[in-house]
């Protein structure tokens, strides 16, 4: 009985699986014979990307690939279908979490970057690297920066700002009743930044040796600067688009936003020359400018019923198809390709605000730490958000942090 | 006959019972032999770990904010829409003319989704830029703009919650009151208007409540289970991609961020569903105890 049970609960999943599915699954198969095997991708915004993804499947000899293109919560969807036999062979994640590892939910990839291994960021393959193995395969790296608009900051005497501080003031002085001087998501900036504030006091979400790396003054004193943004009232908030669209910058809603790399050819578009982009500023003596890098790669379930032939699929497209990932990282969204041989040979990165971009991650990448679980991560935002808005204080709500977290890297730490 | 009639009851009765057993009571029992294990990103775990999942959830102030914030909530949001969607009733009942008409008109919102409103509500009437339909009002009256739903100081956020709330709601419980009203014999009302009862007041405070006393226990308790269930619009007007503010989160939304969405600690989250679940049960029993509902309408 208990099993039986088991195998409906699963099939129950599964069938919502299907049900959901159905909008998605284009039936198409891949242009070669041998098994199938389905690939799933979250929702791309950009024109273009399903249709490219499509092509590169069809081009795949030794396997017939479906491709699944997912709209909605893409990583709830991914975590829930690697629990039946319903899921992908093949998927794309902005992980693997570490748990989903752990938990031996998708497999060793480390053979197949064997000798190109060097040539991936070492900021975008680390998170995808647990104890000395590889468990996905970059695609491509976004990253978060600020975006400035020359002609307002000319208009109100304001130079770039590259310390924080001078960040604040700027945000302050830019701001009238018109435009506000900053946007960092309508939330205040707790999601969007992370641990970037951390970063650019010289300070780390997770240290080398799996501790808290921000256990001290110097975070409190960070993150309390950036309540001043709110109390100022130089933050806009409550704007209709969020911070990972351009929207609100190139309406002229605020004069400074964090966003993504992937916004750079609209707000191009929009503003023409009017714009120009830094990283998140320094703070403190020991502070360095910061950027938040991160990249989705590709993974295999566990559970696929082709697991060679899916990470020999995966190794055409991701390792030696050069040629699409240049295609996919540059013809349609905006990123940076995880290959740097591949993102040396791009014309579109080496001038202006892009080639800016390309420095930055190279000198001031940093991306979210493996071992920064969802309950890490709940805790750290639950706290930034109510020192940014609320003006809790620092010190106290760090300390809470610091206790949860060293708590959850415990747990990681003990049972590996 | 009684086989035959044993067959049709089960051809009739089986198709539910079984989607009902298949999809409510195993995930359920399910879930609870899951808060007792360590199950990480799996469902079939087999680490056993006792109550070690009770313990975390509850000492993880995250959690007991959420159920803290959902009391108050529900203490707030259950009075209020029973009020208003009485009152409605009421009204409505008294109307002499396209009573249908009204009827519908306060239905109507009933009928749209949640999502749906949530959106409406956060990026129209409630943006938090110039432009939005709040805001816009606020600057006839050269007030500044305010973000409604991203300051947490003074709370604003709740009153777009609890408009769209009552706005979806309202209708829904008028409804199941016009229904209990139009049960009432109008000999009662004539009685009472012989015995020298001043209409209003006092007809409402004893003839109408007491008949209505068997609607009236329904809808609080559908309100009662309603507000703890609160998902989809809290979640619609305040999560964004990066997660969901720490104030007015639901203890749903919270497990969602924690437990059951990316990071699948399944355990984790089944004690907190468990524990939510218990307190539903608590609060629905004695509120049961409390309004007596084996009183009919007719008994009142």
């Amino acid at each position: 009985m208990g099993s039986f049970s088991r195998r409906t609960l699963l099939a129950a999943g599964a069938g919502a699986g299907i049900l959901t599915a159905c909008g998605s699954n284009t039936g198409r198969g891949g242009g070669g014979s041998g098994p199938r095997l389905s690939h799933w991708y979250h929702q791309y915004g950009e024109a273009g990307t399903e249709q490219a993804v499509q092509r590169y499947a069809a081009a795949y000899q030794k396997a017939r690939v479906g491709i699944e293109w997912r709209p909605g919560n893409y990583d709830q969807q991914t975590a829930a279908a690697l629990l039946t036999d319903s899921g992908p062979d093949v998927f794309e994640a902005d992980g693997p979490t570490l748990d989903q590892i752990r938990g031996g939910q998708v497999l060793d990839l480390t053979e197949l970057v064997d000798g190109v291994k060097g040539d991936f960021r070492p900021a975008v393959l680390g998170p995808k690297t647990y104890e000395g193995k590889v468990w996905a395969i970059p695609q491509v790296v976004d990253m978060q920066l600020l975006y400035y608009r020359k002609s307002l900051l000319e208009d109100a005497g304001v130079e770039p700002p590259t310390t924080l501080d001078a960040l604040v003031d700027a945000a302050g002085k830019l701001t009238d009743d018109k435009v506000k001087g900053l946007f960092l998501g309508n939330d205040g900036g707790a999601g969007a930044l992370g641990g970037t504030p951390l970063y650019a006091a010289g300070l780390q979400l997770v240290t080398e040796d799996g501790g808290v790396g921000f256990d001290g003054p110097a975070a409190a004193r960070t993150l309390g600067k950036l309540h001043r943004l709110h109390a100022d009232r130089s933050l806009l908030l409550g704007a209709p688009t969020d911070w990972s669209d351009p929207a609100a910058f190139v309406q002229g809603l605020t004069a400074m936003q964090w966003s993504g790399l992937w916004a750079l050819p609209q707000v191009r578009k929009e503003l023409g020359d009017d714009f120009g982009v830094l990283p998140f500023p320094e703070d403190g003596s020991d502070g360095r400018p910061a950027v938040l890098v991160g990249a989705y790669g590709a993974a295999v379930s566990a559970r696929s019923r082709n697991k060679e032939a899916a990470k020999e699929y995966v190794r055409w497209l991701w390792v030696e198809r050069i040629d699409y990932q240049r295609d996919f990282a540059l013809s349609y969204g905006f990123h940076i390709p995880a290959r740097i041989s591949l993102a040396a040979r791009a014309p579109e990165l080496e001038e202006g605000p892009a080639a800016d971009a390309v420095r930055f991650t190279a000198d001031h990448g940093h991306a979210q730490p493996l071992l920064w679980t969802p309950a890490c991560r709940t805790a750290y935002q639950d706290a930034l958000s109510r020192i940014i808005r609320s003006g809790a204080d620092p010190e106290s709500e760090l300390r809470a942090v610091v206790r949860k977290v060293s708590a959850e890297l415990d747990r990681v730490k003990k049972s590996s | 006959m009684r086989r035959r009639g044993a067959l049709w009851f089960w051809v009739f009765v089986g198709p539910f019972a079984l989607g009902l057993a298949l999809f409510t009571y195993v995930p359920l029992l399910w879930s609870v032999a899951l808060s007792f294990f360590d199950a990480r990103n799996t469902v079939t775990p087999t680490d056993f770990v006792g109550p070690a999942n009770y313990t975390a959830v509850l000492g993880d102030d995250g959690f007991t904010d959420s159920l803290r914030t959902f009391l108050v909530f529900t203490a707030f949001i259950v009075p209020v829409t029973y009020v208003f969607s009485l009152s409605l009733a009421l009204m409505v009942n008294r109307v002499r003319r396209a009573r249908a008409f009204f009827r519908s008109v306060f239905f109507l919102p009933a009928a749209c989704s949640y999502v749906v409103a949530a959106l409406i509500w956060k990026m129209s009437l409630f943006s938090g830029v110039r432009f939005g339909l709040a805001n816009t009002v606020l600057g006839w009256f050269g007030e500044d703009p305010v973000a409604w739903l991203a300051t947490p100081d003074p709370p604003w956020y709740w009153l777009v919650i609890v408009t769209v709330r009552l706005w979806l709601q309202t209708g829904f419980y008028m409804i199941l009151f016009l229904a209990g009203l139009q049960r009432i014999d109008p000999v009662l009302y004539e009685a009472a208007a012989v015995d020298g009862a001043r209409p209003g007041w006092t007809v409402l405070r004893h003839i109408t409540l007491p008949q209505l006393r068997a609607t009236s226990v329904a809808v609080l308790l559908l309100l009662v289970v309603g507000a703890f269930q609160a998902f989809d619009e809290f979640y619609n007007l305040l999560s964004d991609a990066r997660g969901y503010p720490p104030y007015a989160r639901p203890p749903l939304v919270y497990l969602y961020y924690t437990a059951l969405g990316q990071g699948q600690n399944l355990g984790f989250g089944s004690a907190g569903a468990v524990i939510l679940a218990l307190v539903v049960a608590v609060v629905t029993a004695g509120q049961a105890r409390w309004l007596k509902p084996g009183r009919t309408d007719g008994d009142g």
